[in-house]
């Protein structure tokens, strides 16, 4: 102990002393301070843009997130829209379907009326014919009796065997 | 890595090589015989472990019996009884004990043992007592450029050149380049594994410089210590009580009123004990804390240069037992394997005092939440441990 006392320089600790305030002083206010600062500025700029990338990165999802729904929903209607116009197809076809028979039928209907009325028609007409030929028939053999008795036999007969035909 | 790691081991083997070799050269000439007895090698190694006046590389004996000495003097600035006096360490000769008188302004001087000794008016040599302690003189204040200020102000420059290159590189680029790029993670270790950590994220930038001046500092000489130029300033008690003092000051100067109050008026103790407590705190925190700080950085570089002086110092003690080249072999290899532990040493020193600088001033800034403070029972460990337990 008493070695180390006497090995205790005092001037040196005083010089040491001076020369360590003398290099804290410089060296905080050349090297320190600059480099800490440079060092803290390059940090929050990593930082900041590793902040900004990680928002892209999320933004980016979203964005994804987003046009996925869209697609979605997009498909959706789709698939609704080509249901709903599947479903009008059928009952289309199927209202045309009955439409037309129910037109059919009518038609059918009216031409039968149409053919029925014809015929009675006809009828009407043949049976006015018939007797206005019958008329006339019975004119001619009223005359040819008049004339001749067995040829208004004669001519009788056959006109009703003619019609007879009818 | 691995040319690195292959350089590294040349460099340490040539220092190693350089040490020894300039380390027999000396010895072997000094005084008139060789230094080869274990008192002479104990000699010579606590003369190596003082501080010295001038900046000898080595010395030698030439043909004609003359000791030459290679180095250069360094300017002895002293202040004596009558003022000022300035001389260049040449006019010792080289002698250290005390046979050379310098005179100068009618003031005669004698260095002993690394210090200078002021004789007093009339006496015209050292006399000595049983103990071999100057009677007729007394020491000066010795503000000298010793050994040690050469080494200071040389760490000084290159810290300087070093980072303030840095520092510019910074203006033009974010990324430096070259040497820089070696310094900037060893400031960023400093910053986040050091200050940090221990300090806290509010407080610690205030202090992270004056804790990268001392790491780099105690750092490069430490490691300059273990060159051929054989300085030893981080051995010096002067320079580590230094460095533990400006520890000391700042943390006393910004301890906060938590910090006071603790140390002082312990919350949550009897009234009684707190007195007893607070002699116990002020003791830990104005001689305990630096002391162990100074003496930790002291004793471990200190022993270092002497484990590895006396391995190399085994070339002569055991030269009559294992032959020269056992001897040198065995010193070499011993020396080897120290010098590397020595380099590791060198850096765990420097983190270790920058490190506990930095706990010291954690825990005088720190901010206790008060809650916590009155449900404790206000232990000094505990109060440590939970500072501690908050920022690491």
């Amino acid at each position: 102990m008493d070695k180390l006392l006497n090995d205790f320089s005092p001037g040196l600790f005083v010089v040491q002393t001076i020369l360590l305030l003398l290099l804290i002083f410089l060296m905080v206010k050349f090297a320190w301070k600059p480099i800490l600062n440079s060092l803290n500025e390059r940090e929050e700029g990593i930082q900041g843009a590793l902040d900004a990338a990680e928002n892209a990165k999320k933004e980016m999802e979203n964005l994804q997130a987003d046009n996925q729904k869209l697609l979605q929903e997009a498909r959706l209607e789709r698939e609704t829209m080509l249901k709903e116009a599947r479903e009008l197809k059928t009952k289309m076809i199927a209202d045309a379907e009955e439409e037309a028979q129910a037109q059919a039928g009518k038609i059918i209907a009216q031409a039968q009326e149409a053919i029925e009325s014809e015929k009675k028609a006809a009828m009407a007409e043949l049976k006015s014919h018939v007797a206005g030929l019958s008329l006339d028939i019975a004119e001619k053999v009223v005359r040819g009796e008049l004339s001749n008795k067995d040829k208004q036999i004669q001519l009788v007969e056959s006109m009703l065997g003619e019609a007879t035909l009818n | 890595m691995k040319i690195f790691q292959q350089s590294f081991k040349f460099i340490t083997l040539a220092v190693l090589v350089f040490l020894s070799t300039s380390i027999y050269a000396k010895s072997s000439n000094e005084g008139e015989g060789q230094v080869s007895t274990k008192k002479e090698v104990e000699e010579y190694i606590l003369h190596h472990i003082q501080d010295s006046h001038d900046f000898s590389l080595f010395s030698y004996t030439n043909d004609e019996g003359e000791r030459k000495h290679f180095g250069f003097p360094l300017p002895v600035i002293l202040w004596t009884s009558e003022g000022l006096v300035t001389f260049m360490s040449s006019e010792f000769h080289h002698n250290d004990d005390g046979h050379v008188i310098v005179e100068k302004d009618g003031q005669k001087f004698a260095k002993i043992h690394s210090k200078i000794y002021e004789l007093e008016s009339g006496a015209s040599e050292v006399s000595f007592d049983e103990d071999h302690h100057a009677k007729n003189a007394h020491k000066v204040l010795d503000f000298s450029i010793t050994k040690s200020v050469v080494g200071v102000l040389f760490v000084g420059l290159l810290m300087f050149f070093w980072f303030s290159r840095l520092a510019k590189q910074y203006k033009n680029k974010q990324i430096p380049t070259g040497f820089g790029r070696v310094l900037e993670p060893l400031v960023i270790y400093v910053r986040d594994e050091i200050a940090r950590p221990n300090i806290g994220d509010k407080h610690y930038r205030k202090f992270t410089g004056y804790l990268l001046t001392v790491f780099f500092f105690i750092w490069i000489l430490n490691l300059m210590g273990l060159t051929p130029f054989g300085f030893n300033v981080t051995g010096q008690l002067a320079v580590t009580a230094c460095l533990a003092i400006f520890t000391l000051v700042i943390y006393t100067v910004s301890g906060n009123k938590d910090y006071w109050m603790h140390m002082l008026w312990m919350p949550g103790v009897p009234v009684l004990i707190r007195p007893v407590l607070a002699i116990i705190e002020l003791a830990g925190a104005f001689l305990i804390k630096p002391f162990s700080l100074l003496v930790r950085l002291f004793a471990n570089i200190s022993a270092g240069h002497i484990v590895v002086m006396s391995l190399i110092a085994i070339m002569f003690t055991l030269k009559d037992t294992l032959t020269v080249a056992g001897a040198t072999g065995l010193s070499l290899v011993l020396s080897f394997f120290i010098t590397l532990i020595e380099v590791l040493v060198a850096f765990l020193q420097a983190y270790i005092f920058t490190m506990l600088s930095a706990l010291f001033i954690g825990m005088a800034v720190a901010e206790h939440d008060h809650e916590h403070e009155h449900d404790e029972n206000g232990h000094e460990i505990p109060d440590a441990e939970d500072v501690r337990e908050n920022f690491i």
